[in-house]
């Protein structure tokens, strides 16, 4: 979670089986590699965390003061499932490379993603299609870091 | 009819287009100054003025404005809300009538936006050498393409394949016989940025945005005001009779803005927000969609206008593909859509869009609409809806 709350510092176990701040950022320093956005963990199967409230079960990626449902402002963080449905999409084709946006139903969750390794071609991508999360490298910055980004591809590949 | 009706009695709107030689001030001046003169009234009677204007959001348009066609000392509202901006700026003259804090209100809604581009989230370039999380998701760079996208195009593109993967029937070359339908439309708009009437083929063949919309399929960008005068009964009873004669009644008057629902932060939910909307107006007027001669609805894209049909209850819900392959939104059709041409071809200055919208069916009512009138038209309806987001609705009739 995000800001990085130094107070709260609770182990693998107690967080259900979910690394801390500390620990995730210590994976990192130690792996040399960084998220591209921190709702993605870099675990050994890199998975994507949502923010869910407490109180209404309302999930979120991004940093929230409280819950837009609810108004409660206590999340625990939960893992969400790494294969999914494809419940809409378009083919962005205004820049130099076509790309597929899509949105993908994780067993309940809705993710935004770009879908990677099909051809952004509508004969390629269709609605309702299965995919799962998949990692790439985005390269490494001056002092060697690498980051990982995330995407959705075919699950039949 | 109560004594809190409010009424429109002015209304002006530029040719949508492009200005080269007119500045945003020179638009909304000329929208205004025709609103008052076709209102038969004094810019010294107007009480307050909501102005609309999001490229320049922070300049105090409605102040310079003033110091143009009158600087009077009264209240003003600069507003932006996204593409609801106009609407929004006319929200707030009729909440200062109904208020009773004045007789009279102005709202202008101006933008300058030939050549833009495209709109919405915008790349930021890595501020450092080194990967640094930044923003509410800790994004190391931009998440545009990268984790799909934020592009006006491309999120409406999928708010309409999101409607066919929940009730089916939805295809490319459905989306693109909605745009042929405003294109067609707009040939009989005199105001409209555009008013060539393209094939399916040609809107097919034209160069893809974002699948399933081509280009033909997306709003232009443009220049363009929209201006509107509205007074409180009494005082439209005061007025010379040609103008009590020509004014519309404003039977419902509503902004809304999304309520929380499951996955409305990965894709903008613009459906609750409407229909929410819709169902306030619909209240207020004591009408039902069933009544309306004409809807203006907020067809930013092709697949946007698809799930408006359903939000606005022109249809049964899920009906919209049905509703549409009816004939139902033609001009000739049970339910004529967007009769002006639509953003598609109408043009979408962006802050006018909510004015001008309800200036379409005043004209309408009034039996003013030119080569494009619908014969008879009683009751219409005007949508436009913000990304963010910020929904109005307004229902307008022809009471005298």
């Amino acid at each position: 979670m995000c800001p990085k709350n130094k107070l709260t510092v609770v182990s693998v176990l107690e967080s259900g089986g979910h690394m801390s701040e500390e620990q995730k950022s210590e994976q990192e320093r130690s792996t040399g590699k960084v998220p591209f956005v921190d709702y993605l963990v870099l675990d050994k199967t890199p998975y994507l965390q949502a923010h869910e409230c407490e109180s209404c079960g309302s999930r979120y990626f991004d940093r929230r003061n409280a819950c837009a449902k609810c108004f409660e402002d206590t999340f625990r963080q939960v893992p969400i499932s790494r294969e999914g449905e494809v419940t809409s999409f378009s083919i962005v084709q205004m820049g130099p490379i076509p790309y597929v946006s899509a949105v993908v139903d994780c067993e309940g969750t809705s993710v935004k993603c770009t879908l990677m390794n099909v051809e952004a071609t509508p004969e390629s991508v269709n609605l309702g299609m299965k995919v799962k999360l998949m990692t790439y490298s985005m390269g490494e910055d001056s002092e060697g870091t690498e980051a990982i980004a995330f995407g959705f591809e075919p699950s039949e590949t | 009819m109560g004594s809190d009706a409010i009424w429109i009695v002015g209304s002006n709107m530029t040719k949508f287009g492009k200005h080269p030689d007119k500045d945003v001030i020179d638009l909304a001046s000329e929208a205004s100054r025709k609103a008052l003169k076709d209102a038969e009234i004094s810019l010294a009677d107007v009480g307050v003025l909501g102005v609309g204007n999001l490229m320049n959001a922070g300049a105090g348009i409605g102040q310079q404005l003033q110091k143009q066609i009158g600087q009077t000392g009264i209240p003003v509202f600069n507003v932006s809300n996204a593409c609801a901006t106009g609407a929004t700026a006319l929200r707030v003259a009729v909440m200062a009538v109904k208020a009773g804090e004045t007789d009279v209100g102005m709202a202008v809604g101006v933008e300058k936006l030939a050549g833009a581009g495209l709109l919405g989230q915008t790349g930021q370039k890595p501020k450092s050498e080194t990967w640094e999380p930044n923003g509410r998701y800790g994004a190391l760079s931009s998440t545009e393409g990268r984790i799909g996208t934020g592009i006006m195009p491309g999120v409406f593109a999928q708010i309409g394949m999101e409607y066919g993967h929940k009730y089916g029937g939805t295809s490319f070359e459905l989306f693109a016989r909605i745009s042929e339908k405003n294109h067609a439309h707009s040939t009989l708009n005199p105001l409209a940025a555009y008013q060539k009437r393209f094939s399916l083929d040609e809107i097919m063949n034209d160069v893809m945005i974002a699948y399933p919309n081509t280009r033909p399929m997306c709003s232009g960008n443009c220049d363009g005001a929209a201006a509107m005068i509205v007074v409180s009964d009494e005082k439209m009873k005061s007025m010379p009779k040609a103008v009590q004669k020509r004014a519309v009644k404003i039977s419902a008057s509503v902004l809304t803005s999304d309520p929380w629902v499951d996955g409305c932060q990965i894709l903008p939910d613009v459906n609750t927000l409407t229909r929410n909307a819709a169902t306030q107006a619909y209240e207020q007027a004591g009408i039902g969609p069933e009544d309306l001669d004409l809807v203006e609805l907020h067809d930013c894209f092709a697949t946007a206008e698809l799930v408006h049909y359903d939000n606005l209850m022109l249809c049964e819900e899920g009906g919209a593909v049905d509703f549409f392959e009816s004939g139902a939104p033609w001009r000739d059709g049970a339910k004529p859509v967007n009769v002006s041409g639509g953003l598609q071809s109408k043009g979408h200055p962006i802050a006018a869009t909510g004015i001008a919208n309800i200036h379409e069916v005043v004209m309408h009512l009034r039996g003013e609409a030119g080569d494009r009138q619908i014969e008879g038209a009683r009751v219409g309806l005007a949508h436009v809806i913000g990304l963010g987001s910020a929904c109005g609705v307004h229902i307008l009739e022809k009471v005298a």
